[in-house]
């Protein structure tokens, strides 16, 4: 496998984790520079796409330090924002399922409306068609005529016995009905099939539903992601490499099968004729890291174990309005959007550093805080 | 009410900001973190570190402080344009990938 930096790994022991923080800071190694280098960032920086289906990602982020690594993964999951349903206004609910409760499962429903078509609604605001959507639920339990008798399945005796997010009718409200997007598609659940309640004859809801934009750290229906996750790219040193300042011994050939069988399959190759070992780069993707080589005493000092520490393998799942490739530059914008936020915050307050203000100015955005 | 300011500096800073730590609202680990980090590339800094304070606490409190009397405000401020164009470079990154690099598609059941 690729040549990686022995300062970028973070060592795996039978017991414990080492080397885990990232030591690229100036002043950390004597007589190197390591300060914020665009350029040099640029090169080493390697975004790759692994995977791609119609409901998720895979791809690999290779040399960002953890901390940004980290700030898009939060931001995909709890600042990236959608639209869903947020007040329920019952008008007629005869379900067993409590009002709120239905409520409750309601806002849970994933829901197809691009958010960028909508504003955000303040607490004080009013809605407009620019902030708000409006479906109704209207469904009666009924029985159908003519059924044979015997038949004891809901669905052949009933019209009407689920509740499922297909039942949802979009109200356009002021302009939204001009919109081309929602010409084109029509705002209504991800899915049809989702289950909000189960009718029999007699039984009845009757709901409006307003959905709101908002964000998963209001709450986490808003997120747009089922998970977006990374791991770091496991690592394997064998010999003739040198691991923890040791040279490594060869993997006795004859333990060569039991070393392969004690990481996940397709992580280590054993050459069929001279049982020499070697790390499939492909497949050290998958290891699990379970350790259980550390077990066994005969691969003492035969291998180091270890993670690379600026390599992120992210997994999203989107489950919402985006499509999962473009959730990742969505958490971009968002930070970025976050960042000029700051910097104009930053920029008030250096024109009132330099201003010689008095410090207690309540009237400006930023102040000296008196507390 | 008046409204909250983003960014306040705090009490016990040194006159020339050379020393300070800004309380920061409605920000979290995510920017406080990635700020920490870049802020520590300077090598005009000579300590930083933030905290989440309280869970209570819509805030996060960055600690800064410079060698040589220099503003850490002005590192506070190099530190967000630097960071921005690192999002910029990873959003081109990513881009390129994405329409240039041939990778699987597969079709997923749901």
């Amino acid at each position: 496998m690729a040549d990686i930096n022995p300062r970028r790994l973070v060592r795996v022991h039978p017991e414990r984790v080492t080397d885990v923080s990232s030591t690229d800071f100036p002043g950390h190694y004597p007589g190197e520079d390591h300060s914020w280098d665009h350029k040099l960032f640029k090169k080493n920086l390697k975004l790759s796409v692994k995977r791609l289906s119609q409901r998720s990602i895979e791809f690999d982020l290779v040399g960002v330090d953890a901390s940004i690594a980290n700030a898009f993964r939060r931001i995909m999951i709890a600042e990236v924002p959608t639209i869903c349903i947020e007040e329920v206004y019952v008008w007629n609910n005869t379900s067993v399922i409590q009002d709120e409760v239905v409520a409750q499962r309601l806002g849970l429903i994933p829901l197809n409306v691009d958010p960028d078509l909508f504003e955000t609604r303040g607490v004080n605001d009013s809605a407009t068609d620019r902030n708000t959507l409006v479906f109704k639920l209207n469904v009666a339990c009924t029985k159908k005529p003519n059924v044979p008798a015997g038949t004891i399945d809901a669905e052949k005796l009933y019209e009407n016995s689920t509740v499922t997010a297909g039942h949802l009718e979009w109200v356009p409200q002021g302009e939204q009905e001009e919109l081309q997007a929602f010409k084109i598609k029509p705002p209504a659940s991800t899915n049809p099939n989702i289950v909000i309640a189960k009718l029999r004859p007699g039984q009845e809801m009757e709901m409006e539903l307003h959905c709101i934009k908002n964000v998963g750290k209001e709450h986490a229906k808003w997120s747009p992601v089922a998970t977006a996750s990374y791991r770091l790219l496991p690592h394997i040193t064998l010999y003739p490499k040198t691991s923890f300042n040791t040279q490594l011994k060869r993997i006795p050939p004859e333990h060569a099968d039991k070393f392969a069988s004690c990481f996940s399959p397709g992580v280590i190759r054993v050459d069929p004729v001279t049982k020499a070992v070697s790390v499939d780069p492909k497949g050290v993707r998958g290891e699990t890291m379970s350790r259980e080589v550390f077990r066994h005493p005969e691969f003492t000092d035969c291998f180091g174990l270890g993670r690379v520490r600026d390599w992120f393998m992210f997994t999203v799942e989107s489950e919402g309005p985006y499509a999962p490739e473009d959730i990742f530059p969505a958490s971009i914008r968002v930070m970025r959007s976050k960042i000029a936020n700051l910097k104009k915050a930053t920029e008030r307050l250096m024109g009132m550093t330099e201003s010689d203000e008095p410090q207690q100015d309540t009237t400006e955005d930023v102040q000296m805080a008196d507390t | 009410m008046a409204e909250i300011p983003k960014i306040e500096v705090m009490k016990g800073a040194s006159a020339d900001l050379s020393a300070a730590t800004y309380r920061i609202y409605d920000e979290s680990h995510t920017m406080g973190n990635a700020l920490r980090w870049m802020l520590m590339k300077n090598p005009k800094v000579e300590f930083c570190g933030y905290s989440a304070p309280h869970p209570s606490e819509n805030a996060i409190q960055l600690r800064i402080q410079m060698y040589d009397s220099e503003s850490s405000l002005t590192a506070l401020h190099a530190a967000l344009a630097q960071l921005d164009t690192l999002c910029a470079t990873i959003d081109d990154a990513y881009s390129k990938s994405l329409n240039e690099d041939k990778f699987e598609r597969w079709v997923e059941e749901s």
